[in-house]
């Protein structure tokens, strides 16, 4: 990849070509049918997730996995999952979605904000900057994580929500999509026409160039948003307070108590199995609603090497 | 490219993102580096240790067989996955599949759900009291390998990773895909090409750089491998140690064994094989192309 960031960037423009591509009129059988089984692969573990999600923890054992029990327990899955321990599932969610809003949002803007900055203006140190930031693509959040929890520990801030918004504001991945995005989408003869008419550069990019970045503003944000909603490791060294637990981490405390499962946690795990079904709903839906992003914001990241 | 007076703009806009870098980036890897230099003694307290901690980690043998066991799965595991979203995306992009846009969206659903969510499931399907495999087993009057018992962890573990990102590298290659000059495809309809000839002789060798970044995305999350044994550790705690994967290792020594030293050491390193191994894996593969 750093080979490729120094040199020029060309073509990929991230919005979609004109579909004038030569289209085959025939149709493949042969070849749809082996991808159907490859897409029951993908969809199947889904598919059980639902059955299971309509079954009691007692039917869950001894009833088989792949197909619907008698006892058609769903929605009092459901009612269980949200009203367990006071409330907890509904919190964690709340959480989840707090925690990825908030850290998306920021990261995507930061990020905006500053491939702009690289990709349209000179100043001095912009390579030795740029280079710093992009030199650092490679390592590992996880690696990041216990560094910063043992610097956060040491200012207080751990167990608290910024404990797991802060490491997610910075993303040099983003950095670079956004730079990448910002040589091709703005065009200098614009910027140049918004300077003669006495615009300010903070009004030009608010009012001229924001909008030729959006595209690339939401697949960084999408990126993440999907990032920080799977997140697990973070918050689970970050937080001890269960109040605080983004979803991942609580189902993960419910599943480790419903494997001990005897006593009050005999019928924990039919909460564990609905509690996942309704947690990936949002995000699938983001993905359904949202597609044509991915594919155009990383197409600008994909060719550019 | 621009005026004088704007020059000092270009600050204004990167100052915010660099601040947050500098706090939240390289202030926790400098404070963990400072503090791997130190060592925890039970008379005496913290003392300097200079290099001890990482001579202590280049030959822990934990630490040593998590790494070779994640060098493992990432040479079985990241081949299979990128062949299957390599064949998907070219699939999807030939024009020979009906119904195109299911299949698309179907293969990258599972990036949607976090891994956790993911091995609760897998866990359930690989069960081998109550999973539907071995149930099928049970009824048809086999017995179903136990898919959490030591032969068979990594490969399970491989299946979870591998149904999680290949859609998600999928969409990579699909979208550089999408961005070939369609006069190439042309051309090769002129000289005759068929839809197999096209993806082998043009789209393949199109798509190198887009592999490339899968390849190093994948290094990346094989190195760091969590939660997926975090979470199957419960269902077999006999197969999935403290030390199984190096991350699950920096995290018992940082959180359960409370050596804070020593994990910072931990970090520090693994972050660092896994910055060399791409960076590595990066020349290798770019070496012959570029002329």
């Amino acid at each position: 990849m750093t080979t490729t960031l120094t040199t020029p960037a060309h073509a990929a423009t991230a919005t979609p070509r004109a579909r004038r591509r030569r289209r085959a009129r025939r149709h493949s059988n042969v070849l749809t049918l082996a991808m159907a089984a490859l897409l029951v692969y993908f969809l199947f573990p889904l598919f059980w997730l639902v059955v299971a999600a309509t079954k009691t923890t007692g039917d869950l054992f001894s009833t088989f996995g792949l197909w619907f029990a008698d006892d058609f327990s769903l929605f009092r899955n459901i009612h269980d999952t949200f009203t367990r321990d006071g409330g907890q599932y509904l919190r964690w969610m709340l959480n989840t979605l707090g925690y990825a809003v908030i850290s998306s949002v920021g990261a995507a803007s930061l990020a905006t904000f500053a491939g702009y900055g690289f990709a349209r203006y000179v100043f001095r140190g912009r390579s030795l900057l740029l280079g710093l930031v992009l030199g650092t693509i490679m390592v590992p959040t996880t690696a990041l994580a216990i560094p910063t929890y043992l610097l956060f520990a040491k200012v207080s801030l751990v167990n608290t929500p910024w404990a797991v918004i802060l490491p997610s504001l910075v993303s040099p991945f983003g950095l670079f999509l956004m730079w990448v995005y910002a040589r091709d989408a703005v065009s200098d003869s614009v910027l140049e026409a918004a300077r003669i008419d006495g615009a300010g550069e903070l009004a030009i990019f608010f009012r001229v160039t924001l909008r030729s970045l959006m595209p690339g503003f939401v697949t960084v944000l999408l990126f993440t948003l999907v990032a920080t909603w799977n997140n697990y490791f973070l918050p689970l060294i970050m937080l001890n307070d269960e109040r605080y637990y983004p979803i991942t981490v609580g189902l993960s405390a419910w599943s480790a108590r419903a494997v001990g499962g005897s006593g009050s946690n005999a019928d924990l795990l039919a909460c564990v199995v609905t509690g996942s079904l309704l947690s990936i709903i949002p995000l699938i839906a983001a993905f359904i609603l949202l597609q044509r992003y991915w594919q155009s914001g990383l197409s600008a990241g994909a060719v550019k090497e | 490219m621009t005026t004088r007076a704007a020059r000092n703009s270009g600050y204004v806009f990167v100052t915010p993102f660099l601040a947050c870098f500098l706090l939240l980036f390289l202030l926790p890897l400098g404070y963990a580096g400072y503090l791997s230099f130190f060592k925890d003694q039970l008379v005496g307290g913290t003392v300097f240790a200079g290099l001890d901690n990482y001579v202590r980690a280049v030959s822990d043998p934990q630490l040593l067989d998590g790494v070779l066991r994640v060098a493992l799965f990432f040479a079985v595991q990241v081949p299979v996955m990128l062949l299957v979203a390599l064949v998907a995306a070219l699939a999807i992009d030939s024009g020979l599949l009906r119904f195109a846009r299911v299949f698309r969206l179907g293969v990258f659903l599972p990036y949607a759900v976090p891994s956790v969510v993911a091995t609760l499931m897998w866990g359930y399907l690989y069960g081998p009291d109550f999973g539907p495999l071995a149930q099928l087993g049970d009824r048809l009057g086999f017995e179903a390998p136990n898919l959490l018992g030591n032969g068979l962890m990594l490969s399970a573990l491989s299946n979870i990773v591998t149904w999680e990102f290949a859609g998600y590298n999928m969409i990579i290659l699909y979208a550089a895909l999408r961005t070939i000059p369609t006069d190439l495809f042309e051309a090769a309809a002129v000289d005759g090409a068929g839809p197999w000839r096209v993806a082998w002789s043009i789209k393949i060798p199109a798509l190198r750089p887009a592999l490339l970044l899968c390849l190093i995305f994948s290094v990346i999350g094989s190195f760091q491998l969590f939660a997926e044994p975090d979470l199957l550790q419960r269902l077999a705690p006999s197969v999935i140690d403290s030390a199984y994967t190096p991350n699950l290792y920096a995290y018992s020594l940082a959180f359960i064994s409370q050596e804070t030293n020593y994990a910072a050491a931990v970090s520090f390193l693994l972050g660092l094989v896994i910055v060399v191994v791409s960076y590595v894996v990066l020349y290798v593969s770019s070496r012959g192309t570029r002329r």
